[in-house]
């Protein structure tokens, strides 16, 4: 990462954290607003965190290593969430998977190699009489069949 | 100008209610977005309010308008309160869920805030008791007991913390309550705020509910006025299961790596940031206007023995009603399986349920006469947690689904406790090889001959182990060292599933043997097992 770039996530986790001030337990909001604007949470971040927080690098990387949500390097442009919980695999969730991975051209937990689309696994969703489920760029799709679903997801993340 | 009720639920919304809502703005239809009523079969589903009430249509799509307000729509459903689904329910916590617009803060009436501010924090606290409250999450503990502790605890500063976090599989209570009543959660936490001399409560909702959050966070901005001198905020996790513990939720608080706390010391002594703490969770918060309004009388009339007042059943998974069921303790697994829940989606026989989120045990049918209570579950083995109910119809492989237990807990460990982060891991390993062992083919006469305890001590060949070719091994053996290998991992699996029970702190580690036990008792054969004998068991 180039110098710059690392100033720019300084300055951006000092405003981030100026908003914050006098907040208790700020470190996990905090963190979601650095993913929320960079859409990550890197090396750089955690540095700039450590220091506007004055905790250590390595407390602020257990935090952040800790939480499933936070990720080191961005997702795709479209971040497709797919339930892989009990309620969905009842209903052909894991069949339904394989389909949309396949269909998709991208691995569970994988981002595609052209950037365009992140698929990973999210364990319930709260929608658990009408799965498989998924969240497409935030937006939830209910009874995912090996077809129509799949395509319409397909689309969405063509765009 | 017609007015109509359509929910924003976000199952609703994934189910397409809002090109539904925006068909009706567009025909020019005064539009109330609501919650959702809870039966997800007649989802999307549009009320049109008439003379005589609210006319139910559903499943209906965004080309149907015209049919809708000219009343001859085929999805006519008359009056939603009066089908059978509605009808039986006992709607306690969830009466303004699909009714009422979420956020028309003109509409609520903060009745069980207003009874509690007349009354001292010490009345307030023995209505609660008296209603027999217990905690809708876990083991069922009781609510009025935990609030008397902070009660008496002195302390400059005390704080309410509602476990919005406990997403476990099949359950959908806490989100809809969220996204359709909030004042009604918000309403609770001002009550404990006041019974117990607390000035500030968090709701800590996971990631996955974008909707609750968002309907939360407006509801509390609305509330503001109505709450104060209470004041409320919203945290949200960062998709770690194991904050749905507790402790581990008040270490997410502060800022720490979600790490659940040896107690003592109680939370309610020693919580949130040091202070004394209520920790409730969302349905436990929610019954609790209802219970100020009405009286604890009226919440303790309901129930089944210990288990008072109303439990908002998760009916979910492949079953064809799905939804969410308010009633009384006591109505009977079968009931809510199969004549509530009107057995499976796909038409086939219901094989397994599990009950209580993914920490809860598999049941089999022989075992559908239990009735809803804490205890009965308990004595059978399983838990009720959250009244999560996930169907599986008969081509479910339940030691898949064992697997799937202790592959869920390898990736949610918090990893304090051996058992539980190693423990996991080698628990798939060790399901991977009786399923793999499972697919070879044994000839029926030896497989008989060792199905019995005799067979299950032959000692393990180093041929077998993991990592070194267990499929080339595998392959060389007789049938019969396979079904002794086979037996020797079912041991194994029973002994590692003993010590995550008894050497894990929190219940991740500690209940995960549930369904990985239960499956292997109830279902033997999905293992290579001889069928249980489930008849005999009633
Ligand atoms: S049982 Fe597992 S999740 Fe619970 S405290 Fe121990 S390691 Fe953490
Ligand atoms: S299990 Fe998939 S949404 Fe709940």
């Amino acid at each position: 990462m180039s110098i710059e770039k690392e100033e720019a996530v300084e300055a951006l986790v000092a405003r981030l954290a100026a908003a914050r001030k006098g907040e208790r337990g700020a470190l996990l909001p905090l963190l979601h607003d650095i993913q929320h604007e960079l859409g990550r949470v890197d090396g750089a971040a955690v540095a700039a965190v450590a220091a506007e927080l004055n905790l250590s690098r390595a407390e602020v990387h257990g935090v952040v290593s800790f939480y499933h949500d936070f990720r080191e390097r961005p997702a795709g442009r479209h971040h497709v969430q797919y339930c892989r919980a009990e309620s969905c695999q009842s209903r052909g969730g894991a069949v339904i998977e394989a389909a949309l991975a396949e269909r998709l051209r991208v691995a569970m937990g994988e981002t595609r190699a052209d950037g365009q689309v992140t698929l990973e696994p999210v364990y319930c969703l709260g929608l658990c009489a009408i799965g498989p489920n998924a969240l497409v760029d935030g937006a939830p799709v209910a009874r995912i069949d090996g077809t129509a679903a799949i395509e319409r997801i397909a689309a969405t993340v063509a765009a | 100008m017609t007015r109509v009720y359509i929910s924003r639920d976000m199952a609703s919304v994934a189910l397409g209610s809002d090109a539904v809502a925006e068909a009706f703005a567009r025909a020019g239809c005064e539009v109330v977005r609501t919650g959702s009523r809870g039966l997800f079969a007649i989802e999307p589903l549009v009320e049109v309010e008439t003379a005589e009430g609210r006319i139910g249509y559903g499943p209906v799509g965004p080309d149907d308008v015209a049919a809708i307000l000219d009343g001859s729509h085929g999805h006519r459903l008359g009056k939603v309160e009066a089908l059978p689904f509605f009808a039986k329910q006992q709607r306690f916590t969830f009466a303004r869920c699909g009714v009422a617009d979420p956020l028309d803060i003109a509409s609520y009436d903060w009745r069980g805030l207003k009874a509690a501010r007349a009354m001292a924090p010490q009345a307030v606290v023995d209505a609660v008791k008296a209603s027999g409250l217990r905690g809708r999450g876990g083991a069922g503990f009781p609510t009025g007991i935990k609030w008397q502790t902070v009660l008496a605890t002195a302390a400059d500063e005390k704080f309410i913390v509602c476990n919005a976090d406990e997403g476990d599989s099949g359950t959908f209570a806490d989100r809809m309550l969220m996204e359709g009543d909030p004042f009604c959660l918000i309403e609770g936490m001002a009550i404990a705020g006041h019974a117990v001399g607390a000035g500030h409560g968090y709701v800590y909702i996971r990631s996955e509910y974008p909707y609750a959050i968002d309907t939360m966070r407006r509801a509390i901005e609305l509330a503001a006025s109505k709450i104060a001198p209470f004041t409320l905020e919203v945290r949200v996790g960062a998709g770690a299961y194991v904050c749905g513990e507790e402790t581990a939720l008040l270490d997410s608080i502060e800022g720490k790596r979600g790490q659940v706390r040896a107690k003592p010391p109680l939370p309610a002594i020693q919580g949130l940031f040091g202070k004394p703490t209520v920790i409730n969770n969302v349905l436990s918060l929610a019954a609790v206007p209802f219970i100020l309004a009405e009286g604890a009388d009226a919440y303790a009339a309901v129930g089944f023995g210990r288990s008072r007042g109303t439990m908002p059943v998760q009916i979910a998974g492949n079953v064809k009603n799905g939804g969410l069921f308010e009633i009384g303790f006591g109505i009977t697994l079968g009931e809510l399986v199969e004549e509530i829940g009107g057995g499976t989606a796909s038409g086939r026989p219901v094989r397994a349920v599990q009950v209580g989120g993914p920490l809860g045990a598999y049941m089999p049918p022989s075992m559908f006469h239990l009735p809803f209570d804490y205890e009965a579950f308990a004595a059978a083995g399983g838990l009720i947690g959250h009244a999560g109910i996930t169907v599986f119809d008969d081509s479910v492989d339940m030691a898949r689904m064992a697997r799937f237990a202790m592959e869920f807990c390898a990736v949610e460990s918090c990893g304090k406790c051996t058992p539980c982060r190693i423990g996991s891991t080698r628990g798939v390993e060790t399901i991977d090889r009786i399923i793999e062992a499972r697919a070879l083919p044994v000839a029926p006469a030896e497989a008989g001959a060792v199905m019995g305890p005799g067979g299950a001590l032959a000692s393990y060949g180093p041929g077998l182990r993991r990592g070194d070719g267990v499929e080339a091994a595998l392959g060389s053996r007789s049938p019969l060292r396979l079904d002794r290998a086979r037996d020797k991992d079912i041991g194994l699996l029973r002994d590692l599933c003993d010590t995550m029970k008894y050497g894990s702190l929190c219940a991740l580690g500690g209940f995960t043997p549930y369904p990985v036990l239960s499956a292997l008792d109830h279902f033997p054969e999905d293992f290579g097992g001889a069928p249980a004998l489930h008849e005999a068991a009633e």
